[in-house]
């Protein structure tokens, strides 16, 4: 944790990488979405964009496939006016090491500025912040079954909005929280930012193998874990596990841990359902809850934008030569 | 009508009351489009920005607490033009202080104030609002 940490602040306890979760602390997560919040008015103006990083190079490092998260980040990145190179890399995991290495120096000799990262193996975006040159920020953009922290703060941006505070809400998450980076991610947030209740909701097979580390209430029933929940998170059910043997049919998977609008009734009137998408619709989710009024899914997809614009320009902070401030 | 945060804010809102101005107050952070970010950074309370209306052909009178460099105004002028095509835009403030840095000046001054080097003058408010006067 506190290597983390090292590795994640600067020596002014500023934001350099941002890499996972643990290791911030709970000042450092509301500036975030304070920041954030104020990069929502940005829309709003007819030409949205602001010049704050100008002449600024991101790199979007996509080893995994993905649409919103790499589009979120191109489109936070272009609202910042930095430019964006998109470089999808098919993963090979023999061609590692030393290629990605590499691969890293050629884009520091072409003067970027920052890397997002997206890989398939747990703890790549801190490989790449370890070896990357000082001038260089990094952002994980999700790795393996590690962390997604990004997705995790546009949550917590989401329910902060929607609900105010944090501390007395019941928050649910439900599905495979076993495989899930956004789920490992958005634990360490809720419990940072006083969420006191909760609750993981999945069969056996897919809760973690020690869910008391992460301080949570397990659930194997789903309307027993939904009663008199504030916020209700949906995980994407992959369909790679389906075949591994960890899971029944989808079908059977619908019937006992769906979200349907009969379960949904058992939690608060006011309850909110996310998902971070892609959303499987009748496996983990049925489509009238997904595209129902108490669904916040796509406003989740927007405040990914502000989000990622906030950690953007925070990160990019403490490359700043130290110079005076005084009075304009 | 629009102010700058802070300070500006808080004049405009003094200002839009008494000159009963119908139209409603907007508000401007222009933290995202100072030129210093480099040098300094980013503050942290960076509030959103509020236009109410479209100011497309609309006349603006922009209201700051204390006119030093000019550069405050030249970040709020491209903002503003981020969100439209004003017809005009005139600049009132609290303070007009010696110091400009740019070719930007005030149409309508409360008080112009001369400092010596090193002197900064700053409002405090939000109630009661009050000019302080220090030396740094």
């Amino acid at each position: 944790m506190k290597k983390k940490n090292r590795l994640q602040l600067d020596d002014n306890g500023k934001l350099k990488h941002f890499l996972t979760i643990e290791g911030l602390n709970r000042q450092m997560l509301i500036d975030i979405l304070d920041t954030a919040e104020s990069f929502t008015s940005v829309t709003e103006q007819n030409i949205k964009k602001v010049p704050l990083l100008r002449g600024k190079t991101i790199v979007n490092l996509f080893f995994e496939a993905s649409t919103r998260t790499r589009t979120t980040f191109e489109l936070a990145a272009k609202r910042l006016s930095a430019d964006v190179l998109n470089i999808n890399i098919q993963a090979s995991a023999t061609a590692k090491g030393e290629t990605l290495l590499d691969m890293l120096r050629n884009f520091e000799a072409m003067h970027c500025d920052m890397f997002v990262v997206r890989h398939a193996d747990s703890g790549a975006a801190h490989f790449i912040a370890q070896h990357a040159a000082p001038h260089i920020s990094v952002i994980n953009a999700g790795d393996g079954q590690h962390a997604h922290p990004t997705q995790a703060m546009l949550d917590m941006f989401t329910i902060r909005r929607e609900k105010g505070e944090f501390h007395r809400l019941n928050v649910a998450i439900v599905g495979d929280i076993r495989h899930s980076r956004v789920a490992r991610s958005q634990i360490h947030a809720l419990s940072m930012l006083g969420v006191e209740d909760i609750r993981i909701i999945a069969p056996k097979t897919l809760i973690p193998t020690e869910p008391d580390t992460f301080g949570v209430h397990v659930y194997h029933d789903l309307r027993e874990g939904l009663r008199d929940v504030d916020v209700v998170i949906m995980l994407r059910l992959q369909k790679e596990r389906m075949s591994g043997g960890s899971l029944p049919s989808e079908h059977e998977y619908f019937q006992l841990y769906g979200l349907t609008e009969e379960k949904l009734a058992l939690a608060k009137p006011d309850v909110i359902v996310m998902h971070p998408g892609p959303v499987n619709r009748g496996v983990e989710i049925d489509s009238a809850v997904a595209d129902g009024p108490r669904s916040v899914i796509l406003q989740q997809v927007s405040h990914g934008i502000a989000v990622r614009m906030a950690v953007m320009s925070m990160a990019m902070q403490s490359h700043l030569r130290d110079a005076p401030g005084g009075q304009r | 009508m629009i102010g700058i945060y802070t300070g500006g804010v808080w004049i405009a809102q003094q200002l839009h009351q008494q000159l009963a101005i119908k139209a409603p107050l907007g508000t401007l952070d222009i933290s995202f489009y100072r030129d210093d970010f480099t040098r300094v950074g980013m503050n942290p309370q960076v509030k959103p920005s509020s236009l109410p209306l479209s100011i497309d052909d609309r006349h603006i009178i922009l209201v700051d607490d204390v006119l030093y460099t000019g550069r405050t105004i030249r970040a709020a002028m491209n903002e503003l033009f981020d969100y439209g095509r004003p017809a005009s835009i005139i600049l009132a403030v609290l303070v007009e202080r010696d110091g400009r840095e740019l070719p930007i000046q005030p149409d309508a001054v409360g008080q112009h104030i001369s400092l010596q080097a090193g002197e900064q003058i700053k409002l405090q408010g939000p109630a009661p609002l009050t000019l302080s006067l220090r030396r740094v």
